[in-house]
């Protein structure tokens, strides 16, 4: 089966900046794929581009099988959006617009489900809309995205104005959906979010794609993090791959690279261990590594 | 927007009192104008008593009122906007979070409307002096239009403290005015038995007791003012006692969920804009049933200056002076018409940038489904509003001068032809917003107002032909005394669907936000 998202090398300018500069993005049939990236990177430009509110101005882009542009209308019809900044008609209740934002798609309408999920997020959908707070406005986008029986969510940024209480509540959601065998495409920068749900993920940094795949395979790309009690002497001296160490009083800490664990772990070994913690990259460092060499080169300049 | 409406209220004032000088150069001219007006109701209702037959007098009787009126407008926006406005956008929140007090933003806001009064005022004060009006009776007009905005500023910052939506603030604000132009418009038409202390309760009344030219009596200044101190200090007081973004009048609980109605982009744009339509809607009737009452006496009031006579005439383009004031009340009807169309198209744009229209445009609605929504609204409520101002004003007119029916019918055709040539404005309105987004709110309103300037003033301005052929209203038929010709109809027909038609295709080619 052909992805449910694929972009190459897709471009968009706004007068002489460039929000786009060449980004990719593979979105399998039936994964939930994070979409990182610091803010202004160009994660809502993408979405916008995806959903044909916006035209690209270069590369390749297509969703579900069709052109976001051209056949925009018949491709609404098997998605669900919900918008970073959700912002509603402040003279109609949630439940019109949950009600309203389904009928838009010419939706199925799924009574039960629909009360389920109100019940599930705590949502009074008998206020208007302008007496909702930011966070009760996304619960009323992502009820009517989560109720439809949309092939695709694309979500940009939905727990932004969640509580932790009704962010577990959307995980476990977005959970179901999976098992369900819906496709998520989750922009965030809540990388716990990400790292808890993700089956792949994609990096990008201004306007460009620096990593993707499965959090398994970037990790390898990683730096694992060794901390370690060591019985004697000890020198990295020599020693390929590792960064940062600091040896104090007989306690290494230290970072090395995937390929070069099993030389380190020889060699410590060999030296005698009292205690050992091996621990896998974060999707936090994954990210910072990415930034601070975004810093890093700015510095340089 | 400020500038607007200070230069609505200004030239405004000041070409009454410059036309009044040049139609009524005679004491006897004006002093027969005086009479027929203290003796027609429907004029009285409109615009008040006279106070004198002096050239200010009349100019203080012709627009007072109605500069008072536009000075109210522009506080209720100004005043609503910078409080209720940005608290219900959230702007407020990021400013209430700095080092700013809580009664910052409501004392800004009341500070602006403050100076946009003053400045009025002053402009008003120095303009008619110029042209040759007593300095004392200039200020004393200008203080009575002055602070009727200043009074207003009070109740809009009241009003912004009671509901929790701008819109809803703004209307009890307008409500408020509504009543305040009723109650001196009966007092004022209702004879010499009638309840004529009416004038005296309310802001818009005090532009006539405070007798501009007439021998002022400049202690009624102190009712505005007392006004806009009490109603400022109650609205600090209220907002000095409820939450950042709520409202002290509880906000209802609407239905929990959506009825079959609401089922797609026609019908949002129906639930978004038919109260505002009913607001337009209820205004029409009364006002162009009011100024249909008021024809019968136009003949008498004409006849007291021969340049007037000719002025009607020209505008409304047909020979008999009563036909000719009924024609260009249509056109009136037309130009404001035009205003609530490129209102409810611009209405769109703000979709757009409010990011009101993704969700929308996101679900399986095409882009020209979206702009035909609101298009659709804008058409429907041009045809409701010219069909109520003909209506209205044939049966104002037909009541008083007998013959209901045959004015009813006549004025109807009358209001009818004018729909092509505001549809015109309309579809300029549609193009700019599906080719330059950006402009398109100064486009809408830029073409209506060159319209306003071209039919209202271009004949007395006597631009040449070719410039009053711009306007689509030009070529609007001016019955009723005329015979229709079809041809023009279907011109401007086709023009505006093209406009239309392009601008919808733009909109499909563009980026959305």
């Amino acid at each position: 089966m052909a992805n449910a998202i694929e972009a190459r090398g897709l471009r968009k300018r706004f007068g002489t900046t460039a929000a786009l500069d060449g980004l990719d993005l593979a979105v399998r049939v039936g994964e939930v794929h994070a979409f990182l990236g610091p803010n202004g990177a160009g994660k809502t430009t993408t979405i916008r581009v995806l959903l044909g509110l916006l035209r690209k101005d270069g590369g390749e882009v297509s969703l579900l099988g069709g052109d976001p542009w051209r056949n925009a209308t018949e491709l609404h019809a098997r998605l669900a959006y919900v918008p970073g900044d959700v912002t509603l008609w402040p003279s109609l209740t949630g439940g019109e617009i949950i009600d309203l934002l389904a009928r838009l798609r010419d939706d199925g309408h799924d009574a039960k489900r629909r009360q389920e999920l109100i019940e599930r997020f705590d949502l009074d959908p008998s206020k208007k809309a302008r007496a909702y707070s930011k966070g009760n406005r996304q619960k009323v986008a992502l009820i009517a995205a989560l109720a439809s029986d949309a092939e695709l969510l694309i979500l940009d940024e939905p727990t932004s104005g969640l509580d932790p209480l009704m962010e577990a509540a959307f995980r476990d959601c977005v959970s179901a959906e999976r098992s369900g065998g819906r496709t998520v495409l989750l922009s965030s920068h809540i990388l716990a979010e990400a790292e808890a749900l993700a089956d792949r993920v994609t990096i990008i940094r201004a306007g460009r794609t620096v990593e993707t795949g499965t959090l398994d395979e970037l990790r390898h790309l990683s730096r694992t993090t060794i901390h370690a009690e060591l019985n004697g002497p000890f020198s990295v001296e020599g020693l390929p791959g590792v960064h940062d160490a600091v040896l104090d009083a007989g306690r290494l800490r230290c970072e090395v690279d995937a390929a070069d664990l099993n030389e380190l772990l020889r060699r410590l070994t060999a030296v005698g261990v009292r205690t050992l913690t091996v621990r896998p990259p974060t999707l936090e460092e994954l990210f910072l590594r990415h930034y601070a060499t975004e810093t890093a080169e700015a510095g340089a300049r | 927007m400020l500038p607007a409406w200070v230069y609505v209220v200004v030239i405004g004032v000041a070409s009454n009192a410059y036309a009044f000088a040049k139609l009524y150069k005679t004491a006897s001219s004006r002093a027969a104008l005086v009479a027929s007006g203290q003796s027609n109701p429907a004029l009285l209702f409109l615009y008040g008593r006279l106070n004198g037959d002096s050239v200010g007098a009349l100019t203080a009787w012709r627009y007072g009122v109605w500069a008072a009126l536009f000075a109210i407008l522009m506080s209720i926006f100004l005043v609503i906007r910078h409080t209720r406005g940005d608290e219900e956008a959230g702007r407020l929140e990021l400013i209430g979070s700095a080092q700013i007090g809580r009664q910052a933003p409501l004392a800004s806001a009341v500070a602006v409307a403050v100076v946009a009064n003053v400045v009025l005022t002053a402009a008003i004060c120095v303009i008619l002096p110029l042209l040759g009006l007593p300095a004392a009776g200039s200020a004393a007009l200008a203080l009575a239009v002055g602070t009727c905005g200043l009074a207003f500023t009070g109740v809009s910052a009241v009003a912004a403290q009671l509901s929790s939506g701008a819109r809803a603030a703004r209307g009890i604000a307008i409500v408020v005015l509504g009543v305040a132009f009723m109650t001196r418009a009966i007092g004022d038409s209702a004879g010499a038995n009638g309840p004529s202390w009416l004038t005296w309760v309310l802001p818009l009344g005090w532009t006539e007791t405070l007798r501009p030219f007439a021998d002022e009596r400049w202690w009624v200044l102190l009712l505005p003012l007392a006004v806009f101190a009490a109603a400022t200090w109650l609205a600090f007081e209220l907002s000095d006692r409820r939450d950042q973004g709520a409202g002290l009048l509880p906000d209802r609980p609407g239905r929990p969920a959506a009825t079959a109605m609401l089922r797609g982009p026609f019908s949002l744009a129906w639930r978004l804009q038919w109260g505002s339509l009913a607001g337009w809607a209820a205004g029409y009737a009364v006002l162009f049933a009011v100024c249909g009452a008021a024809a019968p006496g136009i003949g008498s009031l004409a006849g007291t200056s021969s340049a007037l006579e000719k002025a009607f005439t020209r505008i409304g383009g047909a020979a008999a002076i009563v036909d000719a004031y009924l024609g260009s009340l249509m056109l009136l009807a037309g130009l404001i018409a035009a205003a609530y169309g490129v209102s409810t198209v611009l209405r769109l744009r703000t979709e757009e940038t409010g990011d009101r229209a993704d969700p929308v445009l996101s679900g399986a609605v095409g882009r020209v489904r979206w702009g035909l929504s609101h298009l659709c609204v804008a058409f429907a409520g041009v045809l409701v509003l010219m069909v109520i101002a003909g209506v209205a004003t044939g049966l104002g007119y037909g009541l008083r001068a007998g013959g209901a029916g045959h004015q009813v019918s006549s004025l109807l055709e009358t209001g009818l032809a004018q729909v092509p040539a505001v549809l015109v404005i309309v579809g300029i309105t549609a193009l700019a917003f599906g080719l330059l987004p950006d402009a398109c709110v100064a486009i809408g309103w830029t073409a209506l107002g060159l319209a306003v300037l071209i039919n209202i003033f271009g004949a007395a301005l006597q631009l040449s032909h070719w410039v009053l052929d711009i306007s689509p209203f030009t070529h609007a038929p001016r019955l009723p005394g005329g015979t229709v010709a079809a041809a023009p109809l279907i011109w401007l027909c086709a023009i505006a669907v093209g406009l239309i038609v392009t601008g919808l295709s733009g909109l499909g080619r563009r980026d959305i936000g």
